[in-house]
């Protein structure tokens, strides 16, 4: 650990209210030069707000900021960028049809007489700290070109616009491939041996402990704990977290595989993927699992009517089918979860009985009415079999935790009786606790007969939840696996684009 | 498709298709109409072009910038009651000539105002521009009627009407005027920080809000902006006319729109640019002129511009579709 006793960045007491939220409350954090300070707690647990205080765009009610040993006071992100601190989104926060240089220095783009932009520094200096980063794009190109990889790239190419003292990464590797988030790392310990503070923001247990010094949890708006990431263990930090341990374990008896339900020959679409095959039996879980733009999602919706097929032929219960929109899918009985279930999964002003029946609402009349009668009996009866957290059907999509909406979209289709349940990325930006939930729904549900698919980037959810894995590369399936003979390595090198026979 | 990707003229026209219509309206009237295709009609366009487009330089800001403004034909209307009623208040009544200078002035502050109250209420309020508008070309309506009693002023000091036949070479002055705040606009929107951080906060809110920029007075300086370039419209259509009509821009917020539109600007912001808007309003200016020239009934050129506007963003749809990759939404 450095030297320094001086703290980069301290956080004292803070405390920050909101009409009827306690959001913080009495926090204490700090970070060294040269260290990289893990931040965890569940999702509400407080971390964005703590963040929007460090970075100007909220001010605390009580409590210091200490900079250097200086208390400051920042009132916008462009006093708080002069100072040194830098935050990284996680939510992209780009203009998309502005070049890569724009956004880089959105907000203070270099200057000349009369207000004119500077465009001879600006590339220039943006061009430079690209090859920093080891990008192999130019900083002219417009980013809603760029790869979301690319342009999660961009957004921390930010950081290093000013000389930063502190940098806080807000779940910087939820878009990334392998390979980009080993740049990344490169990138954190770079700055770490400049002696910059790193605030680090993540889910992803093995991230944590592979680059942070410390782990600070929060929970509720409370300060609960500093580790020393050296001296504890996964468990300690979810315990901390959660207020219980996590169980991990596939304790259940052998699944019963029936019929096949889903089967899909040789399907492909233009430039996404091509000559794609595989089955589903009623009772299995396939894992779908590939590096983001590997074409699963693209799959998914070519299954549920949103997009159309260039050849192939897909059967659900052994007869042939064409589907051409949604609402053929659902009336053959393939559901699809999407991937953002905020904005495609959701109508978030919605009430939760409203959007659990959506799909269905036309048929749940009373004469030229809606039948609230019907609307509620299918809502209770989801929501205690999902275990579903609401005060009551009245509560707004919106306000509910990231698992517990997750929860109301997989009820909305359960309610629809699909053969064919297509969830894509079940627990993006899910925390601990709900995940292990929705994985533990995910097997019961194809205990009871769902034929289920799982798309995921993350290989832990992919091991936990299938039964066969299939792994894609660049549109194609590469290797199929069953979860007895599936091996970390065997399925890096199959999404990597190694296939077999070099494996072996 | 790639072979029109290879010569840069055509991909240029793709990019910006309302000019190749401009292209194809351009020839057609040039053969078939007899009076269209000489100097002194196109003079005439430009001319008659001015007065929707000097407001749609303004709107192309205000509409990257993700709002609308629906109140510039009623502020047109306030400002050129102004610019003609001033120049004959008595305290002027010796100034000669230079009475035309203080109305004008005076004019243009009231534009600016006008915009200054609707950038206010957007920026301070949250609501959204196309309300705070809507009720501010209501309001301003109402305004001018007051103002002027519901009656004509007619402009006393022949100056003023002299104006808009003076020209600076061979060219009109009106059109000379035009010409120097379409660059002033492009220069500001493609070249300054102001200009970009338009694009940005159209295009991502949360993201100009993230990097510091100050959203709301950024976009009160645009309403500004189009205030400014509304009354300077109004200004320039009273010395056209030499009078100020209660009733003078009516529907021009709906004429802004189309061109603003037709040149490509996205309706939900951080999109267009001036040199597309520049073709939205000669697009509507040569259509109007040309039609006129062959004695079309002025109420086919309604049915046509609405045609057009509909089938150009039907083809902008599908283009930006294909780019989706054919997700069927």
């Amino acid at each position: 650990m450095n030297t320094a006793h001086e703290p980069a960045l301290r956080l004292q007491g803070i405390v920050k209210t909101f009409p009827g939220v306690r959001a913080l409350d009495g926090v204490d954090f700090d970070v060294m030069p040269g260290e990289v300070h893990a931040l965890l707690g569940e999702n509400g647990a407080g971390k964005s707000t703590l963040m929007k205080v460090l970075a100007g765009m909220y001010q605390p009610d009580e409590g210091q900021i200490i900079i250097s040993g200086q208390a400051v006071r920042m009132s916008n992100p462009i006093e708080a960028k002069a100072q040194g601190v830098v935050l990284i989104h996680q939510e992209l926060s780009l203009v998309p049809e502005m070049s890569a240089a724009e956004n880089i220095y959105l907000g203070e783009l270099p200057r000349k007489s009369l207000g004119r932009v500077d465009w001879k520094t600006l590339e220039e200096r943006s061009n430079a700290i690209l090859k920093r980063l080891k990008c192999s794009f130019r900083a002219e190109v417009t980013v809603a070109h760029l790869s979301i990889a690319n342009q999660q790239m961009v957004e921390i190419a930010r950081a290093l616009t000013v000389d930063a003292r502190v940098v806080v990464f807000d779940e910087p590797t939820a878009s990334l491939t392998d390979a980009e988030k080993v740049v990344l790392f490169d990138i954190i310990n770079d700055l770490k041996a400049q002696g910059v503070g790193i605030v680090y923001i993540s889910h992803r247990m093995d991230e944590i402990f592979t680059l942070s010094d410390r782990i600070t949890v929060l929970r509720d708006g409370a300060y609960r704990g500093t580790l020393t990431t050296a001296k504890t263990d996964e468990d300690e930090v979810t315990r901390l977290m959660i207020g219980r341990s996590l169980d991990l374990s596939r304790n259940e008896a052998p699944p019963k595989f029936g019929d096949t339900m889903l089967e899909v020959r040789n399907l492909a679409c233009d430039g996404l993927f091509e000559d794609v095959s595989f089955s589903v039996r009623t009772g299995e879980i396939v894992g779908f699992y590939g590096l983001v733009g590997a074409g699963r999602t693209e799959i998914a919706e070519t299954l549920f009517g949103l997009r159309t097929p260039t050849a192939g032929e897909i059967y659900v219960a052994g007869e042939q089918v064409t589907i051409t929109s949604p609402r053929d899918a659902i009336a053959l009985g393939v559901s699809l979860v999407p991937e953002n279930r905020k904005e495609q999964g959701l109508v978030l002003q919605m009430n939760c009985r409203d959007n659990m029946t959506l799909p269905q609402v036309q048929d749940l009349t009373a004469g030229p009415f809606v039948a609230k009668g019907a609307e509620l009996a299918i809502f209770d009866q989801y929501r205690d079999k999902l275990a579903i957290k609401t005060p009551s059907w009245r509560q707004s999509a919106a306000v509910l935790s990231g698992g517990n909406q997750q929860k109301i979209v997989i009820g909305k289709w359960l309610s629809m009786q699909p053969r064919v349940l297509i969830v894509d990325e079940p627990t993006r930006g899910i925390d601990v606790g709900s995940k292990s939930e929705i994985h533990q729904l995910l097997r019961e549900l194809a205990a009871q007969g769902y034929a289920v698919i799982v798309i995921s980037s993350e290989m832990p959810e992919v091991l936990r939840v299938s039964d066969r894995i299939v792994a894609m590369y660049h549109g194609r399936i590469m290797r199929e696996f069953t979860i007895d003979d599936v091996t970390e390595d065997s399925l890096v090198q199959a999404i990597s684009g190694i296939g077999p026979e070099v494996a072996a | 498709m790639q072979l029109f990707s290879e010569n840069p003229l055509l991909r240029w026209l793709m990019r910006n298709p309302i000019w190749g219509f401009v292209l194809i309206i351009f020839i057609f009237f040039s053969l078939s109409a007899d009076n269209f295709f000489n100097e002194r009609n196109l003079m005439n366009i430009v001319v008659q072009t001015s007065t929707i487009g000097l407001i749609a330089l303004g709107m192309t800001l205000v509409m990257i910038n993700g709002n609308i403004d629906l109140s510039v034909g009623a502020t047109l209307a306030l400002a050129a009651a102004f610019a003609v009623d001033v120049q004959s208040w008595a305290a002027f009544a010796t100034w000669g000539n230079w009475q035309i200078l203080p109305a004008v002035c005076i004019a243009l502050l009231v534009g600016i105002l006008m915009g200054a109250i609707n950038g206010f209420i957007v920026w301070k309020t949250g609501v959204d521009a196309f309300i705070v508008t809507l009720g501010a070309m209501l309001g301003i309506r109402g305004l001018v009627f007051v103002y002027t009693g519901e009656q004509s002023f007619y402009a006393m000091n022949f100056a003023y009407s002299d104006f808009s036949f003076m020209t600076i070479g061979p060219f009109p002055v009106l059109a000379v005027i035009f010409v120097i705040a379409v660059l002033a606009v492009h220069w500001l929107l493609s070249r300054t920080v102001h200009g970009r951080n338009t694009y940005a906060v159209g295009g991502n809110r949360e993201a100009a809000v993230n990097a510091g920029i100050r959203v709301g007075p950024h976009m009160m300086v645009n309403f500004m902006l189009i205030g400014f370039l509304a009354a300077l419209s109004g200004v320039l259509l009273s010395t056209q006319m030499g009078a100020a009509t209660p009733n003078l821009g009516r529907d021009y917020e709906l004429w802004v729109i189309t061109a603003v539109v037709l040149g490509g600007t996205k309706l939900t912001g951080g999109k267009g640019d001036i040199i597309g808007t520049l073709g939205g309003v000669l697009a509507i200016g040569i259509l109007r002129n040309g039609m006129n020239l062959m004695q079309v009934p002025a109420f086919y050129v309604y049915v046509i511009l609405g045609s057009i506007l509909i089938a150009v963003l039907f083809l902008d749809k599908r283009f930006n579709r294909a780019e989706n990759g054919g997700l069927r939404l």
